[in-house]
């Protein structure tokens, strides 16, 4: 209905933006529109290409990166950043095979699991807050952590036999048509609409792009910056802890060499999503629409059959310059006004 | 005597920065349905007393009450709760979100699962009836409007809250006539609603035009409240100098008489219809020792490129630059210092001084580079210089080791302008080194200036005030729609003479 409210043109409206009205989808807008030409694209040259599974393994195969996705997108859009979480992932795989071996309650293990990930988040956060210390290394030196602990845990991988889990990994819910989706695949689709309800409609949620359109202003407005700066990382946390359980569901072992550069395969999903990394806009819509297209760029490699999978991070570089090239010329009419 | 009891009452408000006592025991009161004015030069400690009454600053001695009752504001938000409502100078909003979330940011009406945000559009549509933004799209992004605009949303927001008072700290400083009649307009419906305001301004006529009563700050000290109608305009003016106005009428046109251009002299400078592409074009100038050259001109006539085309920073690719009789072509700022040029730019904030350190770093740095690096300049002619300076550009506080962020902007000013002194120039170029600042520290600057050109340095003089160009230069440059047109002899020029130029039709 705001589109049917004409009301003259005003007529201070010096300077146009591109991030300005509708245009501020413009690039979460570019990224689907490039998933779906990919798809298209896809569709045209390989035989089986176009089929609903073919999509939905995207998700099925990207779970736990779109759960990280969805928790960098609240970091990145306070315009800090979480460097710490394919560690975490790492160190929440690692906690629920020592437990799940040593015969513990698989629930008792995924509570255990996510609380620790959130007060790993936490902790991080307030010393970013508390300390005024750049958010790159104090997550960094979180990465370096976790990643640490996983070997004082176990230095050799540990397989994952309890019911429970492997029940999650092999289960299939049909959706007709011999389609199917995991368990993993509904987590990972309710945590994207519980942060996108989070960020949209409550005011934890547009304090966070306060924040990222500026922190001073913010606190200023009176609004509750610390608090909600210090709860990002948690949140940034907990999706890890989330992601975590889930490449459990996927993996069935905990190792500690998994998961090693997970966090810039999730800052690159949220990027190509159209968030801009100085905070302040973009959406998680658009973070799941850039865990799509890097899914979709491994499966253009993998039926291609001759390349070497290493393609795949070379078209994902390609394509991250690319937006965030974009985004500069986005954010330069912007910082023009 | 005072029946009334104040919404605000501050008394004995001190508050001391690392070198800087900013205030010192002052006491402000606001009146519900007054608008009352706060006066004081650059330093004065306006900003401070504003910062300590919305709970930036927290104060080191004095009481804060608030409608009866004390208070010691740990923040913004604690202020905020008081109903203390503040509009800055740079507009504090989020540029990112729509206008109706900068109104309600915070406050936003819910209802059962989240936002109401059909809610938060009618109390933004109604707030801006309010103020007469009736036409202003609720949904639009605060980023796509003008400064004049985004500052009356961040009143809108104030309003919104129903703030019992009204900080306004320089908020016409960007408005053209018309906007600040709007702001105007709305100040007075806030006032005659009952609301306190507080208002803080440069321009002495908006200050009469809309106070009723006045609190004066000297140098962090009270000077006294008075009621608007009962101070006149001078005796304000020296209320806040400290001092009669000799300063500002000694520097009449008699004594800076046009120093005759001397002929017989190779000019220092000597640019020949001097252009660029897209930038500026037509320069002619013939600039002699000891002369001060004015370029006027309105706002984007092209007086900082012509600036930047003099200085290298721009590369002229039309017409012919001599200096001492040498043709050259200045490829950078570079060249342009090894010929004795220096150029203080307009943003003094972002370019030349850094804020972290002190008064002395700040003015070895620039004498450090000219001297090479290897040659430390040793301790006790740092201290003798940074004092030769500070006295001789009355740099206030007299603090060698005072961080440069703790002092006003025109004080500041003077030490970006030291730096620049110590690296003796041949040409200086000036481009607003007067803007923001208030009426004594311009004054000090103007006579400096002109004290410069009597020693023989060649100055370059821009600035908006056509007025302070005409009492100061011997030539005026007119820039008009980015060409020179006209330069004109200081001898009886008039501020007509130089609008009729720019208000005619290009040679």
């Amino acid at each position: 209905m705001s589109v049917v409210t004409r009301t003259p043109a005003p007529l201070n409206r010096t300077r146009i933006s591109l991030l300005e009205g509708k245009a501020r989808y413009a690039p979460t807008l570019a990224t689907v529109g490039l998933f779906l030409a990919m798809f298209a694209a896809g569709a045209v040259m390989y035989p089986g290409f176009l089929s609903g599974q073919v999509f939905l393994n995207l998700l099925v195969d990207n779970t736990f990166l779109i759960v990280l996705a969805v928790g960098m997108t609240f970091v990145i859009l306070t315009g800090g950043i979480d460097l710490s979480v394919g560690s975490v992932v790492a160190l929440s795989m690692m906690i629920a095979a020592a437990l799940l071996q040593a015969g513990w309650n698989p629930v008792a293990v995924i509570a255990l699991v996510l609380l620790t990930g959130a007060t790993f988040g936490l902790l991080m956060g307030l010393v970013i807050q508390v300390f005024e210390i750049q958010p790159f290394i104090v997550t960094l030196a979180g990465l370096f952590l976790a990643r640490g602990l996983c070997y004082v845990i176990s230095v050799d991988s540990i397989t994952v036999t309890d019911p429970f889990f492997t029940a999650m990994a092999q289960a299939r819910i049909p959706l007709g048509g011999r389609m199917f989706i995991s368990p993993g695949v509904v987590i990972a689709l309710l945590v994207v609409a519980l942060a996108f309800y989070v960020l949209h409609q409550t005011r934890f949620g547009r304090t966070v792009y306060a924040i990222g359109g500026g922190e001073s202003s913010a606190l200023l407005m009176g609004l509750a910056v610390p608090r909600t700066k210090v709860l990002v990382y948690g949140i940034s946390g907990l999706c890890s802890a989330v992601a975590g359980v889930l490449f459990s569901f996927y993996s069935l072992s905990g190792y500690s060499l998994a998961a090693t550069g997970l966090e810039l395969d999730a800052i690159a999903a949220v990027v190509v999503g159209g968030t801009l990394l100085t905070g302040g806009y973009g959406y998680v819509l658009g973070s799941l629409a850039g865990v799509l297209i890097l899914g979709i760029v491994q499966t253009f490699i993998s039926y291609e059959g001759t390349l070497s999978s290493w393609w795949t991070r070379i078209v994902i570089g390609a394509l991250l310059l690319a937006f965030i090239l974009l985004q500069k010329l986005f954010s330069r009419k912007v910082t023009v006004t | 005597m005072n029946e009334i009891v104040p919404v605000v009452d501050l008394r004995g408000i001190s508050i001391e920065f690392p070198g800087v006592k900013a205030l010192d025991g002052v006491d402000l009161r606001l009146f519900q349905g007054e608008v009352h004015a706060l006066m004081g030069e650059n330093g004065a400690g306006k900003s401070t007393l504003i910062k300590a009454l919305t709970g930036v600053y927290a104060i080191d001695s004095g009481t804060i009450t608030v409608l009866g009752e004390q208070h010691r504001f740990a923040g913004p938000a604690e202020a905020q709760d008081a109903r203390i409502s503040t509009v800055y100078q740079e507009v504090n909003l989020c540029p990112n979100l729509s206008i109706e979330e900068n109104i309600l940011l915070g406050r936003e009406p819910h209802r059962r699962g989240g936002i109401h945000w059909k809610e938060v559009r009618r109390r933004a549509r109604a707030v801006l009836e309010q103020l007469n933004l009736g036409h202003l799209d609720p949904g639009s992004v605060l980023s796509s409007h003008s400064i004049a605009i985004q500052q009356l949303v961040a009143i809108a927001r104030s309003v919104q809250v129903d703030a019992k008072v009204l900080i306004l700290d320089e908020p016409t400083s960007s408005l053209d006539t018309e906007e600040v009649q709007q702001l105007f307009a709305v100040i007075r419906s806030l006032r005659d609603n009952g609301v306190a305001i507080l208002f803080v301004s440069h321009f002495l006529e908006q200050v009469y035009e809309i106070s009723d009563r006045m609190t004066v700050l000297r140098n962090g000290r009270l000077v006294g409240e008075f009621m608007t109608r009962e101070l006149p305009r001078m005796s304000l003016i020296s209320k806040m100098m400290g001092k009669e106005l000799d300063a500002l009428t000694e520097l009449d046109r008699s004594d800076v008489r046009a120093r005759p251009d001397r002929t017989d002299a190779v000019p220092l400078l000597l640019a020949e219809k001097l252009g660029r592409k897209g930038s500026v074009g037509n320069v002619d100038i013939a600039l002699y020792e000891g002369q001060i050259l004015g370029l006027a001109g309105l706002l984007g006539s092209g007086r900082t490129e012509t600036a930047r085309l003099l200085f290298g920073a721009d590369r002229a690719d039309q017409g012919q630059l001599t200096i001492r009789g040498t043709a050259q072509t200045l490829r950078s700022p570079r060249s342009a210092i090894d010929h004795g040029i220096a150029f203080s730019s307009e943003n003094r904030k972002e370019e030349g001084l850094i804020g972290d350190l002190s008064v002395r770093d700040n003015l070895v740095l620039a004498m450090q580079a000219s001297q090479g690096w290897l040659r430390r300049i040793p301790a006790p002619q740092q201290d003798q210089l940074t004092e030769k300076f500070i006295a001789a550009l009355d740099i206030r506080p007299a603090n060698k080791d005072a961080l440069i962020r703790n002092l006003s902007g025109g004080n500041q000013q003077k030490v970006l302008l030291a730096r620049w002194l110590i690296t003796n120039p041949k040409l200086l170029i000036l481009d607003e080194p007067t803007r923001g600042i208030d009426i004594g520290a311009k004054t000090q600057i103007q006579k400096l200036i002109s004290t410069l050109a009597a020693d023989g340095m060649s100055i370059i003089f821009i600035s908006a005030e056509l007025e302070e160009v005409l009492r100061l230069s011997d030539h005026i440059a007119v820039l008009k729609d980015r060409r020179m047109v006209a330069d004109l002899p200081n001898d009886g020029v008039t501020m007509e003479d130089v609008m009729t130029i720019i208000a005619g039709s290009a040679a």
